[in-house]
């Protein structure tokens, strides 16, 4: 038991976590015949708080109240990892991951999101503008429009043979390599660590 | 204005043909309703899922980077086998018509291909490197303790809410 227990905590590998995050589209199928997708999650937040009559949001939200109980249980599952699971070492990062982050003015690599951004003494600078505000923004923006994110185009998407799912996952990877090579250098400039 | 709220209406509709007058996205296909003792196995899915998120350190934002700078194969190993278990689930399910545990046949909405998935699927793209999050690991980054990320999220369900807004005047 303590070995298990040991093994739990480490941190797992991707052939561990990659075949049970599959798994989740087949569960959520057969338990009550839903599509896997996150970012209708936030789509219903807005249906359900400020619908405003607009015509996007005005649908019957409350079918989709699992949606926003799964969510709710993803949360959950970080506090559940974070109190009683993890891991006591830091986070293992690729060396030249490392090096390329140090040239930005990153250089603490002990938790799972860098110490230097993601704190709330950020919130009203322009590191905090740019990495929550405007950083959610895109993401809340951008998926909707594209109409799913990662989980609902690239895997539920994806694992139903859908060529517009395909699309939308070239063009995630096309605007996040767009961020991290073009544009990251220069916000990391512009906010000064 | 009017005509094209109407458009928009009838679109939805008729891709998705339930009850309420527009509809969302990979919506509910459960016909029979659930009461909330039943809505919880959807808690303990999503307790598994985030465990699995934080445990396999997929809401980092260092490996969302090592990702974008192919200096690392484990997220795409992740989303790779992810992707591979998803399909071999999906032939299985269709091809013996397998149902529901509450005997429903199983349906699975079809994506319809629009501008949206390459304009807003490159807008999410550059909000994903920044933020090191898809929605899904923005709620476990919140549970893990980076309460800051709380406001990304809220952020992002504004995003949403102005798309939403001026879906009808974007190119679609």
């Amino acid at each position: 038991m303590d070995q298990f227990i040991e093994w739990i905590k480490q941190p797992w590998p991707w052939y561990v976590a990659g075949p049970l995050i599959g798994l989740t589209v087949p569960a959520l199928l057969l338990l009550g015949n839903k599509s896997f997708g996150i970012s209708s999650s936030l789509r219903h937040m807005c249906a359900a708080c400020m619908p405003a009559n607009i015509p996007f949001f005005t649908y019957n939200w409350k079918k989709e109240v699992w949606n926003l109980v799964f969510v709710l249980g993803i949360l959950l599952g970080g506090v559940v990892a974070s109190l009683w699971l993890s891991n006591p070492e830091s986070i293992v990062v690729a060396e030249s991951t490392q090096e390329d982050l140090r040239a930005l003015g990153i250089s603490d690599f002990r938790q799972l999101l860098p110490a230097e951004i993601f704190h709330w003494g950020n919130l009203l600078t322009m590191k905090g503008l740019f990495f929550f505000v405007i950083g959610g923004f895109l993401v809340g923006f951008g998926t909707r429009y594209a109409g799913g994110c990662t989980s609902g185009h690239a895997i539920m998407g994806i694992s139903n043979l859908q060529w517009p799912s395909l699309v939308a996952t070239i063009f995630f990877m096309l605007g996040g390599f767009a961020m991290t090579h073009f544009l990251l250098p220069l916000i990391m400039n512009w906010v000064g660590i | 204005m009017k005509v094209k709220e109407e458009k928009i209406n009838k679109n939805e509709n008729q891709s998705a043909g339930l009850d309420s007058p527009v509809n969302c996205e990979a919506p509910n296909m459960q016909q029979v309703p659930e009461s909330s003792t039943q809505l919880l196995k959807y808690l303990v899915v999503g307790i598994l899922f985030g465990i699995v998120f934080v445990k396999a350190e997929i809401i980092s934002w260092f490996r969302i980077q090592e990702m974008f700078r192919l200096q690392s194969f484990f997220m795409y190993g992740v989303i790779g086998s992810a992707i591979l278990v998803g399909i071999l689930s999906i032939q299985l399910i269709k091809r013996f018509q397998v149902k529901t545990f509450d005997g429903e046949p199983i349906k699975i909405a079809d994506k319809e291909f629009r501008k949206g998935q390459v304009i807003g699927g490159f807008i999410f793209g550059l909000g994903w490197a920044l933020t090191g999050a898809c929605p899904g690991p923005l709620f476990a980054q919140i549970g893990t303790g980076f309460t800051v990320v709380a406001v990304t999220l809220l952020s992002a369900v504004f995003g949403t809410w102005v798309y939403g807004r001026f879906a009808d005047k974007l190119p679609n």
